[in-house]
């Protein structure tokens, strides 16, 4: 924070003069921006809250007297009713953490290896691979998607491939198995113990929380590493460079490997940025949205519905508001959640460390 | 002790090089390859397009994509509306973000504390959560299925005042009293002294503010319905959805997202070293 007092001694003309019309200016300044972030996005929140509260159908204003309060009822019905409306938010939960799970331990470390392979002083053309790591993080999300729907589609660039490889490669987009129950079948298990298919969270049995990502949201997973990768490169690469030669170069006079100075010099170095890269991965991966809306809507079997695609199908489709609203704020609350136990985990750590 | 070591290192260096070489190269093809099949599979026609999605040569060239878009369908529409919104937004940003920007480095008011605190804490509200929300205020204020609702929400945007706010403290504050001392009003110090002087700053917010409203999706989908309204983002993904049915089409949708990526990609392209530097040069010094 650099709000420090004014470097000027502060005369007696208080409200008036120069600092008074500064201090006009000073509101004025920022009224425009607080009028906006003020109209749409503090009172949108504040107007959520109320429609998560009410039986609200979309027509009309939700503050219309017809509309009444519900209590926590729309909450309940997601989180304890046991009905349909359970089940589809565990089934979204299920698909968004298992996506979370695994595209933001790949896009950290394949970003810090990207930017580790860039960052090397002898490289020839450094420009051109972090021109071509960095591009697809500046196509839109709708393009990106329409390209992924032709690569992986059933006789696309990705199954070409891996014919050429005498392997036949799934119907990606349109396969529901999740990609654990896949590996457990190869190994003859093809159904749950009863200790997993009888027992459910949300209404989805244990069996179906660890089946893993479909085939189809795994592919929205590769697409996520793809697009973000770069992005994550660019704020590792920013920090490999404040990292100084002279310790490197100690380093390597003692004699170590490439590996155990990676390791032990650079990795502890570049902690704040891996906290904020996963971080900011925690975040962007809960929000899935576009790519579910360009490209599957959801199926195949509702395996990629996101609680951010299910708060907008419920409310622009069936017109439950107060759900829609609901789910919007589990999953404002999860991503909170998840970012302190993250920075609590990572914190943690590092007391070990010392 | 250390003269072996040296010597190890120097000997392994060539075959150490060589594969990192192969690495990057084999990595760069896998990034690179998608978007020369998208734009390749844009000219061949449809049956080609399935039958022989690899090759990166058309062995019929054609056209038909393209034409289809601009002469027999609403892509036009689309385009113009995405011009009018990012040009719209990416000039209110830097006029917003700047002017407020200023005021919290520069301006002494009372409350400047609190504004700057509940600016960080406006920052943390994930974008997502604000879909219905954002929605249900737009069409409360009467501007639900126009301009106004799919430009104004998008007008003000948090980050960007911090990386004005953070520009506008690294200039030396005598520049501006200067022309204070010279009678210039708060305002005419702001517009012809300082901002002038902040151009890098200016142009990071052009270059996320173009790219995030050109990209945006979910806003466009919530604040209107009517067809004129449609944007690209909006019109493609509809396409690549509602379409998936009856045919394919690869070559059409592809051509659609290939025209999607150009202002970006030019963009891109012209600010690179801006772009690469941008995470760099805001913590150097």
């Amino acid at each position: 924070m650099s709000a420090q007092p004014a470097t000027l001694p502060r005369k007696a003309t208080r409200g008036s003069g120069i600092r008074g019309r500064e201090a006009q200016a000073g509101w004025l300044f920022v009224a425009p921006v607080i009028l906006l972030l003020g109209l749409f996005l503090v009172l949108p929140v504040v107007m959520a809250a109320w429609v998560s509260l009410s039986d609200w159908t979309g027509r009309g204003s939700p503050f219309s007297s017809e509309v009444s309060f519900v209590g926590a009822k729309n909450y309940s019905e997601l989180l304890l009713g046991g009905g349909l409306a359970t089940q589809d938010f565990g089934t979204a939960l299920r698909n968004n953490a298992w996506y979370v799970v695994l595209v933001v331990p790949t896009q950290t470390a394949l970003s810090l290896f990207l930017a580790v392979m860039v960052n090397r002083k002898w490289l020839r053309g450094s420009g051109f691979y972090r021109t071509a790591f960095y591009f697809p993080s500046v196509t839109s999300s709708v393009a990106i998607t329409v390209l992924f729907l032709f690569l992986f589609s059933a006789t696309g660039v990705v199954n070409k491939v891996l014919q050429a490889m005498s392997v036949s490669g799934p119907n990606w987009f349109a396969d529901p198995r999740g990609v654990v129950h896949v590996v457990l079948g190869w190994i003859g298990v093809d159904k749950g113990p009863a200790a997993l298919t009888e027992h459910g969270v949300l209404g989805v049995s244990l069996w179906q929380w660890l089946a893993g990502p479909s085939i189809a949201m795994s592919v929205l997973v590769i697409m996520a590493v793809f697009t973000t990768s770069g992005t994550f490169m660019l704020l590792f690469l920013a920090a490999l460079q404040h990292i100084s030669d002279e310790v490197e170069e100690a380093a390597m006079v003692d004699g170590t490997t490439a590996w155990q100075r990676f390791r032990f010099v650079t990795l502890p170095m570049l902690r704040p940025t891996v906290f904020t890269v996963m971080t900011l991965g925690l975040i962007g991966t809960w929000q899935v949205f576009d790519q579910i809306y360009t490209g599957t809507q959801g199926s195949p079997g509702k395996t990629t519905v996101t609680p951010a695609y299910l708060s907008y199908t419920a409310s622009f489709q069936s017109q439950q508001w107060g759900r829609g609203a609901a789910i919007a704020f589990i999953l404002f609350a999860i991503i909170i959640v998840m970012t302190v136990i993250q920075r609590r985990v990572i914190r943690g750590r590092d007391q070990d460390a010392l | 002790m250390s003269a072996p070591a040296a010597r190890r290192n120097r000997g392994s260096r060539s075959g150490a090089t060589w594969i990192a070489y192969a690495v990057l190269l084999v990595l760069a093809a896998i990034y690179i390859y998608p978007f020369l099949v998208q734009l390749a599979t844009s000219f061949k026609p449809d049956p080609e397009a399935l039958a022989n999605p690899l090759s990166l040569v058309p062995q019929v060239w054609t056209t038909a994509a393209y034409e289809r878009l601009f002469l027999r369908s609403d892509f036009p529409v689309w385009f113009r509306n995405s011009v009018v919104v990012t040009l719209c937004v990416t000039a209110g940003r830097v006029f917003f973000c700047s002017l407020a920007g200023y005021a919290l480095a520069r301006l002494h008011f009372r409350g400047r504390g609190v504004v700057f605190a509940a600016l960080v804490a406006v920052m943390s509200v994930p974008g997502v959560v604000l879909l219905i929300p954002r929605f249900l205020v737009v069409k409360q204020l009467g501007i639900y299925d126009t301009f106004a609702g799919m430009i104004i929400p998008l007008l003000a945007d948090a980050a960007g005042v911090f990386i004005m706010k953070n520009y506008f403290e690294s200039i030396p504050r005598s520049v501006e009293e200067a022309a204070r001392i010279d009678g210039a009003g708060v305002f005419r110090t702001y517009w012809s002294v300082v901002l002038p002087m902040a151009r890098p700053a200016i142009i990071t917010i052009v270059i996320l503010s173009f790219q995030g409203s050109w990209n945006e999706l979910a806003h466009f989908i919530v604040s209107a319905e009517s067809a004129e309204l449609v944007t690209l983002t909006k019109g493609v993904a509809q396409l690549a959805a509602g379409q998936l049915g009856q045919g394919m089409q690869y070559p059409l949708k592809l051509a659609a997202a290939v025209i999607m990526t150009v202002p970006v990609a030019i963009l891109f392209f012209v600010f690179q070293r801006r772009i690469m530097n941008s995470t760099t040069g805001a913590v150097k010094e």
